[in-house]
Order: C-alpha cells, then sequence, then structure tokens
C-alpha cells in the first residue's frame, strides 16, 4: 500500500506526542473545574435552603443557629452591579477613544500598557489603597467604598476586553460609514458599539464576574454587616467574605454554609452569564458576520 | 474646461516610502462616467481615494499637491472632511451594509447630517433612493430586516441607495460591481448610466469590457503615472501611449 501512514515515521510521532500533552492539558483544567463544582455542589447543597437565601444572620448563627445570607446576597449585588456599572462609565468611554482616535499610535500602546499593569495589581492592593484613601478623607467602611474600589478592579479587565473585541471591528464597516459623512464619534457610537455588543457584554461580564467574587478589595472597603444595607454610607456584607468568615468556623454546619455561600455565588455568576448571551443573542440580529 | 468637476493638480502620494502616484494632473468632467484603468498596482484605488480622503486613513501616508471639487481644494486646512465625504460619496468594492436594518441603512446618513426635520420626510426620502437604486419593489415589505439579509447584489444596490441619500454630487466607484454575479453587476452598471444625468461619476475597473461599456472619458494608469487621459472614444481608439495601445489589445 503506498499511503499506508508509517506511524514510526518522526513527524508522526511528534504530532502524537504533542495532542497527548495537549489532552493532559485539557484534562487537568476540565478535571479542576469538575472538582471544583463537585466540592461547593457535594458540601453547600445538603445545607442550602430557602432560609439560607431569605433571611439575614439570627443570634447565633455563626455558631450554627439559624438564619441566612441575604444580607451578603443583597449586598454583593449591590457591589457588583454598582461596581461595574462605574467601570462602564468610564470603561466604554475609554475603549471607544483608544479605538476611534489613538488606534496603533504610540500613545495607544500607552494607555493599553497601562491598563495592562493595573489588570495585574492583586485586588488586595486596590482594598489597601482604598483604605488608606478613605482614613485620609475621614470616611467609614461603606458600601459605597466598596463600590468605588471594585470599579477600579474592574475597570483594567472591562477596558482592555473591550478594546480587544472593538480591535476587530471590520475596517469595512467603519469605513462604509465615513464614507457617509461620519465623524469619527459617530462611527463609534452608531456603528462600531452595535456591532460590536455581544462582545461589549462579554466583556462587562468578564469585569462583573471578577468583582462579585472578589474578597480582597471589599474587606476593608466594605467591610460586613448581618443587616441588609439600606444606605450608600453604611458598610455591607458580601458573598465572597461570608464564604471566607464562615470556611474559616469551627463549627462544622458553619463551614458547610460557607460551601452553600459558594453555590449560591457560583450560581448569581452563571445565571447572569448565561442571561446576558441570551440578551447578546438577540442583540445582534443586525450585526454583521 | 467650464464642465470641470474634479481637478487634480500635482498630486504626489506616498505609501511610506513608496511612492504611489506621481505628479497627476487630470481633470473630471462633470455629468459623465470616467473611468480609471490600469493594471494591477498602478495606484487606480489610490488615486480614487483621494478625491474622498480615504487616503488617510491608511497608516503612514503622505500627499503632495491638491484635489478641486469645483475649484475648492479638499486638502486646505479648513475642510471639514465629513462635508467633503458628504459631497462625494463612495460605492465600494464590496456591499459593506451597516449593522442595521434595510430602513436604517438608507436613513443613518440623513440623519448624521440632520437632513429633515420630520419622520415621514426620511421615510419618504428612503422610498426614493431605493427606488432610484432599483431596490424599492424587493424590500418595501421587509423594511426593518437586517441589511445581511439581502443577497450580495442588493446589498450593493442599497449601499448605492444609502450614497445617494446624503445627496452628494460626486459619485466614487471602486471597482462596484467585481464581487458580484453578471446580473447585479449588470443592474448596477445601468444604474450608473441612469445616474449620470445627475451625478458625476468615477469607476475604477480592472475589466476592459466594462470600461468600454461605462466610460465617457478615460484615465489610463502606468506604475503611479497618468499615462493617458482624454474621452473614451480617443483613448479606446487612438491609444497615443504604447502601454496603452498594448493593454488595450490585453497584452498584459
Amino acid at each position: 500500500m503506498r499511503f499506508k501512514k508509517k506511524h514510526s515515521e518522526r513527524r508522526h510521532i511528534v504530532e502524537l506526542s504533542i495532542k497527548i500533552i495537549m489532552w493532559l492539558a485539557l484534562l487537568i483544567v476540565a478535571g479542576a473545574l469538575g472538582l471544583i463544582l463537585w466540592t461547593i455542589i457535594s458540601r453547600g447543597l445538603p445545607s442550602l435552603s430557602w432560609e439560607m437565601v431569605s433571611q439575614v444572620p439570627k443570634g447565633g448563627y455563626y455558631m450554627g443557629k439559624g438564619g441566612g445570607i441575604l444580607n451578603a446576597i443583597i449586598g454583593s449585588a449591590y457591589l457588583a452591579t454598582g461596581g461595574t456599572f462605574l467601570a462602564m462609565l468610564l470603561s466604554v468611554p475609554i475603549a471607544l477613544y483608544l479605538k476611534a482616535y489613538l488606534g496603533k499610535s504610540r500613545w495607544g500602546e500607552y494607555v493599553r500598557l497601562s491598563l495592562d499593569v493595573l489588570w495585574g495589581i492583586p485586588s488586595i492592593v486596590y482594598g489597601a489603597f482604598g483604605f488608606a484613601l478613605m482614613i485620609l478623607l475621614g470616611m467609614r467602611a461603606s458600601l459605597l467604598a466598596g463600590i468605588i474600589v471594585l470599579a477600579l478592579v474592574e475597570l483594567p479587565i472591562m477596558t482592555r476586553a473591550m478594546d480587544e473585541v472593538i480591535r476587530r471591528m471590520p475596517a469595512d464597516l467603519e469605513h462604509a460609514a465615513l464614507a457617509l459623512g461620519s465623524t469619527k464619534f459617530e462611527v463609534a457610537m452608531n456603528v462600531v458599539t452595535r456591532q460590536m455588543l455581544p462582545g461589549i457584554i462579554t466583556a462587562i461580564l468578564l469585569a462583573f464576574g471578577r468583582g462579585i467574587g472578589d474578597a480582597a478589595s471589599v474587606l476593608f472597603t466594605a467591610g460586613y454587616t448581618d443587616r441588609i444595607t439600606t444606605s450608600l454610607m453604611n458598610p455591607t456584607a458580601s458573598l465572597p467574605l461570608a464564604v471566607f468568615f464562615q470556611l474559616g468556623s469551627p463549627y462544622p454546619e458553619v463551614r458547610e454554609r460557607g460551601y452553600a455561600a459558594a453555590l449560591i455565588l457560583t450560581i448569581i455568576v452563571l445565571l447572569v452569564s448565561f442571561g446576558s448571551r441570551w440578551l447578546s443573542a438577540r442583540l445582534n440580529r443586525y450585526s454583521i458576520k | 474646461m467650464n464642465n470641470t468637476h474634479i481637478q487634480v493638480n500635482n498630486l504626489n502620494a506616498y505609501y511610506g516610502k513608496q511612492h504611489a502616484l506621481k505628479d497627476i494632473n487630470i481633470e473630471i468632467p462633470k455629468n459623465q462616467i470616467t473611468v480609471i484603468m490600469g493594471p494591477s498596482g498602478c495606484g487606480k484605488t489610490t488615486l480614487l481615494k483621494t478625491f474622498n480622503r480615504f487616503f488617510e486613513l491608511t497608516e503612514d501616508v503622505k500627499l503632495t499637491g491638491e484635489v478641486l471639487v469645483d475649484g475648492e481644494n479638499i486638502y486646505d486646512p479648513a475642510v471639514d472632511v465629513t462635508e467633503v465625504r458628504k459631497v462625494v460619496g463612495l460605492l465600494a468594492q464590496r456591499p459593506s451594509p451597516l449593522p442595521m436594518s434595510i430602513y436604517d441603512n438608507v436613513v443613518y446618513g440623513m440623519r448624521i447630517h440632520q437632513m429633515k426635520k420630520e419622520r415621514a420626510e426620511y421615510k419618504k426620502s428612503v422610498r426614493h433612493y431605493l427606488e432610484i437604486a432599483g431596490l424599492w419593489e424587493e424590500v418595501q415589505k421587509r423594511m426593518h430586516d437586517p441589511a445581511t439579509s439581502l443577497s450580495i447584489g442588493q446589498q450593493q444596490r442599497l449601499c448605492l441607495a444609502r450614497g445617494l441619500a446624503v445627496e452628494p454630487e460626486i459619485i466614487l466607484g471602486d471597482e462596484p460591481t467585481s464581487a458580484l454575479d453578471p446580473i447585479s453587476s449588470q443592474n448596477i452598471e445601468s444604474r450608473l448610466i441612469e445616474l449620470k444625468k445627475d451625478y458625476t461619476i468615477v469607476i475604477v475597473t480592472h475589466t476592459l469590457r466594462q470600461a468600454k461599456r461605462l466610460a465617457d472619458h478615460v484615465i489610463y494608469m502606468y506604475l503611479g503615472e497618468v499615462a493617458e487621459a482624454g474621452p473614451a472614444h480617443d483613448v479606446f481608439n487612438n491609444p497615443k501611449h504604447e502601454r496603452t495601445k498594448q493593454y488595450l489589445e490585453g497584452l498584459f
């Protein structure tokens, strides 16, 4: 047979080995994800109850008595939504400015570099920075401070993700709008945002996911309270800290509830992510493929 | 020539160090179809792009000389480039509808230039320009469908309608039929011939037969220079330049 594959040939061996390595890497990642999900589901699901998501901690909650973590669920929703919204107010203009006016110019690259550096800063540093600033301003730990620091944490992720998406904007489309006499701003507002909306939503979501799961940045800045926050100036609980405090408990039933809190956090992130996918698929109707 | 719409004086264009257009001096007559021809890489499209200030969208380019539209230099620093592009429309090589509905594609340009006051006026204009582009019949019942739901040929006519809606005086066409099937191409060609009574049309084309069908005036380019320019009849029947002769005979 002329075309029979010679498995012992060097290039086939190389290909096979590389394929095995890639499979192994994939397996490790998928395995880790599966293990994480399995851990929080198997340990969290039994203690997940209606009481847990509908009530605030009662007296003795941290010693295993009744109540729930509604304070943390609502607190996290406020923090992440507020932080994401605030970050969006800055990210969208920055990303569009990068696209429309700076492009691949040297200044554009400087801006991207600074955002990448900001991205790399651990969130505990943002938290410490926020805390130092609060002391300077004489502020207490509060929802507002938490939102501001979360916005700072989310900003570089959101902006760079949007930037990467918007960069893939087809040049033809931009030129089509320019040829009609659009200003660069009109192109950005009317064409780029429409065409790239699904990607922009993904970027926002990525930042939201990072924001809602971040414990370090809200530790000093938002504080923690067993009540549901009603004012921007009051401290607020958050899910990551609820997980953190409960997992550190010497009481097994409280630790189990820590896993349940982690499960709730995961479910929220999943819901938001599926919801926005659905939304972006609907808004995608007019995009040029 | 009194009837000159675009006049190009001593135009030189560079991509980085590459000298793409060399000392171009031409006149483009009003209400005629001018066809720019020449082998690949001769600078046809580059020349076309200087007429609506699209040349500067490429990075690292330089341009000297002037392009006068109705006697006004569009490269004057005081010029608003969006006004230039409103007067000098472009039909691109591949149709590129905007990410919007059919209706919004046509209305887009009129809206950004705030050309009308009321919704009803916009609606009327959309119909008018779709009729000119010969698309109205096909799309009147689906105005709010995405523009991408149209065939490529229909999309190009939509782009024509969209371009006409901002009321330009000059229409540039960068090989506007090269991505289309023969029937759609013919459709676009016959639109262009109808339109020349109201517009000045400048077309870049690769196909000699198309040039012969459309041209009233011809510019033949070779290696960044204008080798020959003049009325179509003269250039096709009595080419003066050796290169033009060879090109017309299909030697390269």
